[in-house]
């Protein structure tokens, strides 16, 4: 099809998209990177100046960027664990022989399609309200004392819900993997005696090691931006206990309207995800080659 | 592929797959019980599980105390918009990397995907001041754009990815046959091509509709969708949990729909072709 | 009408020469093989004489006008594919009809074009079905049909039994031929398997490395190759080819002589005296493979069954007329 009249077709269907996904990545991003070197409130229009590397100084520098920073890191790190911890046995259970296994699938998968609004306030109220929640009453009924989630461990509380929407994720694509496993190659080492552990260990594992690393990478360009959760649970607080970056420039811009700053915040952020994506994009490309 | 499986492991792990599916939908299960309680009971402790008043009076009041279909309707419209317009931006794009690649392609296709990679908070503050300057928060056509855009890699990627397994030989066929370009689209590809169009239209769906950074920070009333609608909850109204679950049954209900249907893709869709 | 000429055809991609300057005269009505190893470039030269890729440089000439330019939906061929490339959305009836309908022509005339070829080819029954209904060889037949309908100044054919098994392929081939005699259309046909090549062409081009090595009849080649390649190439199994003292004696660098043209004697004359390796017993012929010393192995043809088995030892003697020689640069030497 390598014709000159279709390869000039092909490159005038091209464009449009290239040059809005263009236009969307330079344009923006240049007008934060200009905005990071201003002094720039919206509450005081019309006093914005140049003050070259001071936001960023002071965005760094903020105990709540580093409050955040690690916030986020562990809200993307306990999640990335809860979702292949247990995603991994789940899928190798989804994977058995089992009765009904689509109906249950619909089950396991179903939390993935329901918005982040909707899950997080479902959660806070029906689930992990100290009183009236379901889990109160579970440790109620078991004598124990009700757990107050959002006052005591509000960042566990977010990690859970968090961690409730992406195990869909993390299972489908790791029971995709298992069932994309050759059935002779594993017959294959049966017949050279391995035993299910040895060929979980020296097939399963193996085979899982590229899905995992994919899951990670996926889940971690999602986690790093969670803001829908924390946004409707606890707004951040209290304190700046589930503040993560994104609430953290989303709170520097919208609720006290200091540009300059959510602008140098916003970048860091960018930096943060470019680090990830790095990494999944060569493995991604790799994949291209095929 | 007949491996001997024993009746016993077989009733193990039924056992235990049938409990872990209906431990991780349970959060739903309940909220959808919820929704038929009356305030009282959805409040109730100990809490009732099947034997309470069952009533279809909270799904009535949201929409008469916060017009919920206003917003239903503007998830629609800003979901459904943002896909069709990223579908025909992408589908030329697409056709024109699977079918007449060039050393660039991968390039190109790539750093489509690093665009997706941007956080959004990076951008918040322009796209804010942008839409402020231009009289576009808080409407639909603002929301259908940064939707559109957002997702436009996706689209492009799962089409690309689907375009791809269309074997050369079958266009080329049509070529020597004596179709031109138009008629090969129309008669050929498009056919062809139809599942792979429909699911990608249907994830993208998904994830427009239940996107929850933009659609907060842009939209306030007028454009609300759903997402915004139900964030509305979490201050005073908060304490009405029936009409929570009634109006997040509603707001769900047709994405696990069309969700369950699409699962196959989703996984090929989300990881960009890298696990099929 | 359907004469083709290629008039120092080439083809690159990048720094990378497929074709280096091919010319080639098809007259007419023939059936013309390309044959070569994978990688000579015979499908890409079946792909720019049909505009399916651009010529890097030379000419196409399709009864006399150059078709360089024209796209290949104007070149009045029509091409059957390797992978069949059936329309999987359309039935068979739709997918023998589309060329006629993207060519315009009324739906009786369609209709009527599309019975015929149907029924030329045995298709009848399966009009209405998809392809995926159909077994390997009815594809084949698909495809075939969508190529004849349209009634092309040449058919040109990519490698396009394959995929079929064994059996089926001989029995496509027989159709094949036929159906090409009883047309009268030219066709171009490539393929990577000599036997195919030897069995329907009316002439075979020989293609190795992107260059063109011998044109001519099945017999020309057989008898007359023109160098080491084609000697090698054409005919099975493959001539055995000698260097050293016997061959100078000959005044060439290289002689060969094919496996039939070795005669197996015990008459206690003059030959090469070697020990059986291997013999393989195929109740017409046998196989000898033949430890010759310094002449290497040495591959014999005898008819018949022949009650020798490894670790015998023979003479072989071959047949005078039949000696090739080649210089030193595997050029045929024609005394």
């Amino acid at each position: 099809m390598a014709t000159r009249q279709t390869q000039l077709l092909a490159r005038a269907l091209l464009s449009p998209a290239v040059i809005l996904l263009f236009i969307w990545m330079i344009v923006p991003l240049a007008l934060t990177v200009y905005f990071s070197t201003l002094h720039y409130s919206l509450l005081d229009p019309g006093s914005e100046s140049f003050v070259g590397l001071e936001n960023f100084e002071y965005f760094l520098t903020d105990p709540a960027f580093l409050a955040s920073l690690q916030n986020t890191l562990v809200l993307v790190g306990s999640v990335l664990l809860l979702t292949i911890g247990l995603g991994i046995p789940l899928a190798l259970l989804l994977d058995q022989p089992v009765i009904g296994r689509n109906i249950i699938r619909l089950m396991v998968i179903a939390p993935f399609f329901v918005m982040p609004t909707v899950s997080a306030l479902v959660w806070k109220n029906l689930l992990m309200h100290p009183v009236s929640g379901l889990f109160a009453w579970i440790a109620t009924s078991l004598g124990m004392t009700p757990i107050d989630w959002f006052t005591d461990a509000p960042l566990l509380a977010v990690i859970f819900i968090v961690a409730w929407q992406w195990l869909p994720f993390a299972t489908l694509i790791l029971l995709t993997a298992l069932q994309s496993l050759d059935e002779e190659q594993k017959e294959a080492a049966e017949m050279d005696g391995a035993g299910p552990l040895s060929r979980f260990i020296y097939l399963t594992v193996p085979h899982l090691a590229r899905p995992i690393t994919v899951v990670i990478l996926i889940e971690t360009i999602f986690l790093l931006t969670v803001f829908a959760e924390i946004f409707v649970t606890t707004g951040g607080g209290p304190g700046l206990q589930t503040t993560n970056i994104a609430f953290l420039v989303y709170s520097q811009a919208l609720i006290q309207f200091d540009v300059g700053t959510a602008s140098a915040g916003g970048l860091v952020a960018v930096v943060i995800a470019n680090i990830v994506a790095f990494f999944l994009v060569r493995i991604v490309g790799r994949n291209l080659e095929a | 592929m007949a491996r001997k499986v024993t009746g016993r492991h077989v009733a193990i792990s039924t056992l235990a797959a049938w409990l872990a599916g209906f431990v991780i939908f349970f959060p739903i299960l309940w909220m959808v019980l919820a929704s038929f309680k009356t305030e009282l009971e959805a409040f109730a402790t100990p809490p009732s599980f099947l034997f309470f008043h069952w009533t279809t009076e909270n799904y009535a009041t949201v929409q008469e105390r916060s017009d919920y279909l206003h917003h239903a309707l503007n998830s629609l419209i800003v979901a459904g918009g943002s896909t069709l317009i990223a579908m025909l931006i992408a589908i030329p794009a697409a056709w024109s990397m699977a079918f007449s690649p060039t050393k660039r392609t991968k390039d190109i296709l790539l750093w489509m995907l690093s665009t997706k990679m941007m956080p959004p908070v990076g951008v918040l503050v322009p796209i804010y001041l942008i839409y402020k300057n231009m009289g576009l928060l808080d409407t639909r056509t603002g929301l259908v754009f940064i939707l559109c855009l957002g997702n436009l890699p996706i689209v492009i990627w799962m089409l690309f990815t689907y375009f791809k397994e269309i074997p050369k030989d079958i266009l080329e066929a049509a070529r020597m046959d004596g179709a031109t370009i138009g008629r090969e689209l129309i008669y050929v590809l498009t056919p062809m091509a139809i599942p792979g169009l429909a699911s990608t239209l249907l994830l993208n769906l998904i994830l427009a509709w239940n996107e929850a950074f933009w659609t907060l920070n842009l939209s306030t009333l007028n454009a609300a969708p759903l997402t915004t609608f139900i964030a509305s909850y979490s201050s005073p109204e908060g304490l009405f949990w029936a009409r929570l679950s009634a109006a997040s049954t509603l707001a769900i209900a047709p994405i696990l729909i069309i969700g369950w249907f699409s699962q196959k893709q989703l996984v090929r869709g989300l990881t960009f072709g890298a696990v099929k | 009408m359907g004469r083709i000429t290629l008039e120092g055809v080439q083809k690159s991609f990048g720094p990378v020469h497929i074709i280096k300057g091919a010319d080639l005269d098809i007259p007419d009505g023939a059936f013309v093989v390309f044959v070569g190893p994978s990688g000579c470039g015979k499908t890409t030269l079946l792909r720019l004489i049909a505009g399916l890729e651009d010529v890097s440089g030379g000419r196409i000439l399709i009864d006399g006008h150059n078709v360089v330019d024209v796209p290949p939906a104007k070149r009045g061929l029509s091409m059957v594919f390797q992978s069949y490339a059936l329309y999987p959305h359309m039935s068979v009836r739709g997918n023998i009809a589309f060329g006629l309908k993207m060519a315009g022509l009324p739906k009786a005339e369609i209709n009527q074009k599309v019975e015929a070829a149907a029924a030329t080819l045995n298709l009848t029954p399966y009009l209405d079905r998809k392809p995926r209904e159909l077994s390997g060889g009815q594809r084949q037949r698909v495809a075939i049909g969508r190529a004849i309908v349209r009634e092309p100044k040449a058919f040109l054919f990519d490698e396009p039994l394959s995929n079929l098994d064994a059996a089926l392929r001989v029995q496509m081939r027989l159709e094949v031929t036929r159906l090409q005699k009883q047309l009268g259309t030219t066709a171009i046909y490539v393929t990577h398997d000599q036997v195919e090549a030897m069995t329907m062409a009316d002439k075979i081009v020989v293609l190795n490395a992107g260059r063109i090595e011998q044109y001519g009849s099945p017999i020309e080649l057989y008898q007359k190759p023109a160098n080491l390649f084609v000697a090698g190439f054409i005919g099975s199994p493959k001539m055995n080819f000698i260097t050293g003292p016997e061959a100078a004696q000959r005044g060439a660098t290289t002689i060969g002589v094919r496996p039939e043209h070795i005669a197996v004697v015990d008459d206690g004359g003059e030959g090469w005296s070697g020990k059986v390796l291997i013999a393989e017993h195929l109740g017409s012929d046998t196989f000898l493979y033949v430890d010759a010393g310094a002449l290497g192995t040495l591959t014999v043809r005898c008819v018949g069954e022949k009650r020798l088995g490894a670790g015998d030892a023979v003479t072989l003697r071959p047949e005078p007329g039949r000696i090739y020689r080649f210089d030193n640069n595997g050029l045929a030497i024609f005394a």
